[in-house]
């Protein structure tokens, strides 16, 4: 349990800047998700306070303790790791009493700490088992287990359950959380996956190409994305971007496609036709007489909810989805209308969000 | 179609194990037959008349010493190469060191050059060592091996970087990393390099030629070749039967270390 400070952290291998300022602080029994696409810098962060890279400027301190050029064991740090990478001769008691009998605990000690760390994952029938003799999920929890069982102030998480099939993602995953909860440790999560994401994290780091687009609470990332890129990131499907421009008095946003919507929560700075993007939710767009006409071109029915996918008839030709619930309604053109309180507005140029100029 | 297949495959199999099983079977006719019936020509594909006097005789000469030394020469060379090669490619795989190219590039160069380029060398440097005429001479030459040690670095390149990652956070140094895991993970590739190197250390003939002229230090291989004689005055039985002591140790140890190296194979992960 412990607090982590990130201050300053950058990475550069050669000429490549892989991380460029990284500032954050995990409180106490928090959970942090790192997300983003491949590439993004995600994984050398969790390296960096790992110990196994080291940062090229910046400082990490974990609990007041500046650790940025300590040693990966002395950091009291443990890792699962996305292969595992369980000692492959090992039984699954020798692979999680590895670290302790290492740190030289007695026999008695390493012995009653495995077994009730396997009791607590469920891992006391397997204890004798080589790691190829387990399933993927075992393999798993026996990753989990010896991240546990040194009783770390940190664990790290780097995409662990990318290797498991999808019904099996899903109750680790909330195992994972369950754990977490309870043994209220400070943890780092990396992953790729925006549903992982938002169900495990306290908070979210969202990074792209290496600079920290947001951080905050999933809500908070969700409801009020910072850039167009965490917009498109976080939510499935993604949202869908419409060009407009900002009119002269900064109340209305005119689409490319025609109509004007007025800003539900107040003017934006800007002059007279600066360009914007309208985000909306596929969840939020309205079937809507009144709306732009939607040319569908394919309908996808998941059972509860269909995605109806198709192009705007109007300049633009934009993309759109649209996320109804129940059955899709027929017809191939589907009036569409764009909810003004539900839509996101962006600075087409920059990409950034756009809040309400303050009102004065 | 397949039955016909199969057919073919067998005859060319059982001609293939009839090649190598004949010269074999021979030796063991040989040992049989009595001394005076090799020096006729009479060379019968049954076992004759002569028995087992030949191995009795044997076993009552030098060959029981030779055998020991043979097998402690071969032990020697083959435990020494694996240790030393072990460490050496332990060292190119896992350390960034000034050099480490050059140190690897020395070693694959190592490998283009035959043995007896560096025999009189070698014999020099181990006179001026005094080892000349004794068992640390027969074997401590010959423990350089760029061959395993290439293979020992291929074998650990190949371990994950995670592993080792798993055993750094773990706390585990170098040295137990290569103890606890390198070493454990690579155990079939070092069974299967102990056989192929005890087999190379019993074989030697050249090295143990020129280093010991003890007859104390005699291995096998030698003590056969000093046994024939003039033609007419050697007894081809006792060569024989001793050349069927020296097949036994390889051929145990094949058959010993197969279904070791074979586990070990199936057992990794994966």
């Amino acid at each position: 349990m412990a607090v982590l400070e990130l201050a300053g952290v950058k990475k550069r291998f050669g000429e490549t800047e892989v991380l460029r300022q990284i500032d954050l602080s995990l409180s106490d029994g928090e959970m942090l998700v790192i997300v983003g696409a491949s590439g993004c810098g995600k994984s050398t962060l969790l390296r960096i306070v790992a110990g196994l890279e080291t940062a090229s400027e910046g400082r990490v301190s974990l609990d007041g303790r500046d650790i940025t050029h300590t040693d990966p064991a002395a950091r009291d740090i443990a890792m699962v790791f996305q292969n595992y990478a369980l000692y492959p001769h090992m039984t699954v008691f020798d692979n999680m009493a590895y670290g302790l009998k290492i740190r030289g605990w007695s026999r008695e000690d390493i012995a009653r700490h495995v077994q009730d760390t396997a009791a607590l994952l469920g891992l006391e029938e397997l204890l004798r088992r080589k790691p190829r003799q387990l399933s993927g999920g075992q393999r798993q929890r026996v990753a989990m287990g010896r991240a546990i069982v040194r009783e770390p102030k940190l664990f790290l998480f780097d995409e662990p359950l990318s290797n498991l099939d999808a019904t099996l993602r899903v109750r680790t995953r909330a195992e994972i959380r369950r754990l977490q909860k309870r043994l209220g440790v400070t943890s780092l999560y990396v992953t790729h996956d925006q549903v992982e994401a938002m169900t495990l994290g306290d908070r979210l780091l969202v990074l792209h190409q290496g600079r920290p687009a947001q951080f905050a609470t999933p809500m908070e990332v969700f409801e009020k994305p910072a850039d167009t890129y965490v917009a498109s990131f976080i939510g499935a499907p993604a949202m869908n971007f419409l060009p407009a421009v900002l009119t002269a008095d900064g109340r209305t946003a005119h689409l490319q496609a025609g109509p004007r919507l007025p800003f539900a929560d107040g003017p934006r700075a800007g002059a007279a036709c600066h360009a914007l993007t309208i985000g909306i939710r596929p969840e939020h767009l309205t079937i809507d007489p009144d709306g732009m006409n939607l040319r569908v071109d394919l309908v996808e029915p998941l059972g509860s909810e269909t995605l109806i996918h198709g192009r705007l008839a109007a300049p633009g030709e934009t993309p759109l989805v649209l996320r109804v619930a129940g059955k899709a309604p027929g017809g191939d053109v589907i009036p569409v209308a764009v909810p003004p309180a539900l839509m996101h507005v962006f600075d087409a140029a920059t990409g950034l969000r756009m809040d309400p100029r303050a009102s004065i | 179609m397949n039955g016909r297949r199969d057919t073919v495959a067998h005859v060319v199999l059982i001609l293939g194990a009839l090649l190598f099983v004949i010269p074999l079977w021979l030796v063991f006719a040989a040992s049989t037959q009595d001394s005076a019936a090799i020096a006729r020509g009479e060379l019968s594909l049954l076992p004759g008349g002569g028995g087992f006097r030949a191995y009795a005789q044997v076993l009552s000469g030098p060959v029981p010493r030779m055998l020991l030394v043979s097998l402690g020469m071969a032990l020697a060379i083959a435990v020494g190469k694996i240790a030393i090669s072990i460490l050496s490619a332990f060292a190119i795989a896992f350390f960034r060191f000034p050099f480490r190219k050059t140190a690897f590039w020395l070693i694959f160069i190592t490998l283009m050059l035959p043995v007896e380029v560096r025999i009189i060398p070698t014999y020099s440097v181990m006179s001026d060592l005094g080892l000349i005429n004794s068992f640390t001479g027969l074997w401590l030459p010959l423990i350089a091996s760029a061959t395993a040690t290439l293979l020992f670095r291929q074998v650990f390149t190949a371990i994950p970087d995670e592993l080792i990652e798993a055993a750094r956070m773990d706390g585990a140094g170098p040295m137990r990393f290569l103890w606890d895991v390198a070493i454990p993970v690579s155990s079939a590739n070092i069974a299967a390099l102990f056989v192929i190197l005890f087999i190379y250390g019993w074989n030697q003939y050249l090295w143990p030629l020129l280093v010991a002229t003890d007859p104390k230090l005699n291995t096998i291989v030698i003590g056969i070749v000093k046994m024939i004689a003039v033609e007419t005055d050697t007894d081809w039985p006792l060569v024989m039967a001793t050349a069927v002591f020296a097949l036994l140790p390889p051929v145990v140890i094949v058959v010993a270390m197969q279904r070791w190296f074979v586990a070990g194979l199936t057992e990794g992960e994966k």
